[in-house]
């Protein structure tokens, strides 16, 4: 028991250190790698409480996957210089109350969670989320989602299937004049097409387009 | 004093897996330079010990008394820590392989997605490397390397979904004994292929190696690396192709089992079909090193998200429907 305590506060400590890190290091890209840190260390915490799958996921989704892309377009954008020029000029001021007022929202709604919780649970019933010890986590996770929530989870899936659509349509362009490769046609020529033989008079030669 | 005996107990076995694992690493590179040299009618190594057997090591001792030489530019705690990290990760990794029934480190419940967690966070080792080295040829690697490696996942996540329904269970032991009437490898055969296929990509391995290509960006991410920081990438590396070979061996192979439940065959144990399944996928690995030309980056991208994804995605949807007509679905 005494393990599973030092554990928890070494995991506990190392998230939020490196969640204030992320935010005070003045290098993007330590900031990024200081949230991987953090992602990492909350997925031992979910661990430990006996939620493995979630921590797993967490782990594979967030750290193997968000995170890398985040790293990706950090680490192009030089992201570190405009930080710094930003936080210098004038421009910055106008937007800290409005970030001030954003983050007391987020603390507000999180008391109520919170104490909610912990003073009235049964207003926040979840009667049907109580864990079977004879089954595993990963199982009770998977009973709950597919039966009683179905729908919800096929929802979320469609919503996350249009934001990906609505990403790459922004996003794409059809520029003229740039050469593809069609490997169906690559693949489909046949002699006659590539090789031609030609009659050639001399002094006039001939035409050949691309 | 019980804690300390315990915590002692626990160290043994970890050692009594890891020594191995890392010697293994070190016989499997001589392994793949063997393979490599007799399909192009070389030699290969074959001067120090029997057989060129201690190549490795004496390889080994060079880089250890080699200078650590850090780019003055480099940001140097990350350059430092990269070699770290991919080293411990494709060693961590080791620890839900299960060599018998009883032979396993730790027996965890999700123990095939611990796998995929931790061989999904090897990127970092690549990308921290080539970012903090400061020079253009290693950023580029890296870079690409951060783009297969994603992208190969998603495959190869997909591919063990596929094996995860027969199944019914995360945990590798119970994926082994799923196998004692067939082994996964004949009805999932194609998943069996692009497994491998995706396997390659994943750990850099040629025809995919193009983090390291040698003819465009000198040695990519491992560019400006020296000494016993290289040989820490090159270890991990390996470490990495073994730790593949292990999860196709336990995922299409059947693992510890014997390939025919017979008399001389079931005395044999099981760690040692482990290891000659794993040997077997390892000298496919070095032949297709031999024989395949390097992919272009373009095309590596294609084979993973246009032909690979809807391939095993297609598999899954039969494998599903297969399972739930003939009411074969694993259900406890």
């Amino acid at each position: 028991m005494i393990a599973h305590t030092i554990f928890f506060y070494v995991f506990s400590i190392i998230a939020v250190i490196s969640a204030i890190m992320v935010t005070a290091s003045k290098n993007t890209v330590h900031s990024v790698f200081f949230l991987i840190l953090d992602f990492i260390s909350i997925s031992c915490l979910f661990i430990m409480i006996g939620a493995e799958f979630l921590g797993m996921i967490m782990l594979i989704v967030y750290v193997g996957a968000v995170a890398v892309l985040f790293l990706f377009v950090v680490m192009m954008l030089n992201v570190a210089q405009q930080k710094n020029q930003w936080f210098l000029s004038k421009s910055s001021s106008g937007h800290i109350p409005v970030g001030l007022i954003i983050s007391a929202i987020i603390f507000f709604e999180l008391i109520i969670v919170v104490g909610g919780w912990k003073y009235k649970p049964e207003l926040i019933s979840s009667n049907n989320l109580l864990q079977n010890n004879e089954i595993s986590n990963t199982h009770s996770l998977g009973q709950v989602l597919y039966t009683d929530y179905i729908h919800i989870f096929q929802i979320s899936g469609l919503i996350l299937l249009v934001a990906m659509i609505g990403a790459i349509v922004l996003t794409f362009r059809q520029r003229e004049g740039v050469k593809k490769q069609s490997y169906i046609k690559q693949i489909s020529r046949e002699r006659s097409e590539g090789v031609e033989v030609l009659e050639v008079a001399s002094n006039k030669g001939v035409k050949i387009d691309d | 004093m019980e804690s300390i005996n315990i915590i002692f107990q626990e160290v043994y076995k970890i050692l009594f897996l890891l020594v191995p694992v890392l010697v293994s690493v070190a016989m499997i590179v001589w392994l793949d330079r063997r393979v490599w040299a007799f399909v192009q009618k070389r030699q290969g190594p074959n001067v120090v010990g029997p057989f060129g057997l201690l190549q490795s090591l004496a390889d080994a001792l060079k880089y250890i008394f080699k200078e650590i030489i850090i780019p003055a530019s480099s940001n140097k705690i990350i350059f430092i820590l990269a070699p770290i990290i991919t080293m411990t990760l494709a060693l961590i990794a080791w620890a839900v392989i299960p060599f018998s029934e009883n032979q396993v480190l730790s027996n965890i419940n999700v123990g095939i997605l611990y796998i995929f967690a931790v061989s999904s966070l090897g990127v970092y080792g690549i990308i921290m490397g080539g970012w903090a080295s400061n020079s253009k040829y290693p950023f580029l690697g890296a870079i690409r390397s951060a783009a297969q490696m994603v992208s190969y996942e998603v495959s190869i996540g997909i591919i063990i979904i596929n094996v995860l329904l027969c199944v019914g269970s995360l945990n590798l032991s119970d994926i082994v004994l799923a196998q004692q009437n067939m082994w996964f490898i004949i009805p999932l055969f194609p998943m069996f292929v692009i497994f491998f296929i995706s396997a390659l990509a994943e750990t850099n391995r040629p025809p995919f190696d193009l983090p390291e290509a040698e003819a465009e960006l000198v040695a990519g991410y491992q560019t400006e690396y020296s000494g016993m920081m290289y040989a820490m990438f090159w270890l991990g590396e390996y470490a990495n192709i073994l730790l593949m070979c292990a999860l196709g061996s336990i995922l299409f192979l059947g693992g510890w089992l014997s390939p025919i439940d017979l008399y001389p065959f079931n005395l044999i144990p099981g760690a040692i079909w482990l290891i000659l399944k794993i040997l077997l996928l390892f000298i496919l690995f070095a032949l297709v090193k031999a024989i395949v030309p390097r992919y272009r980056y373009d095309q590596l991208m294609r084979l993973g998200w246009k032909i690979f994804l809807p391939l095993s995605l297609t598999y899954v949807v039969l494998t599903a429907s297969y399972l739930f007509y003939f009411n074969l679905l694993p259900v406890n």
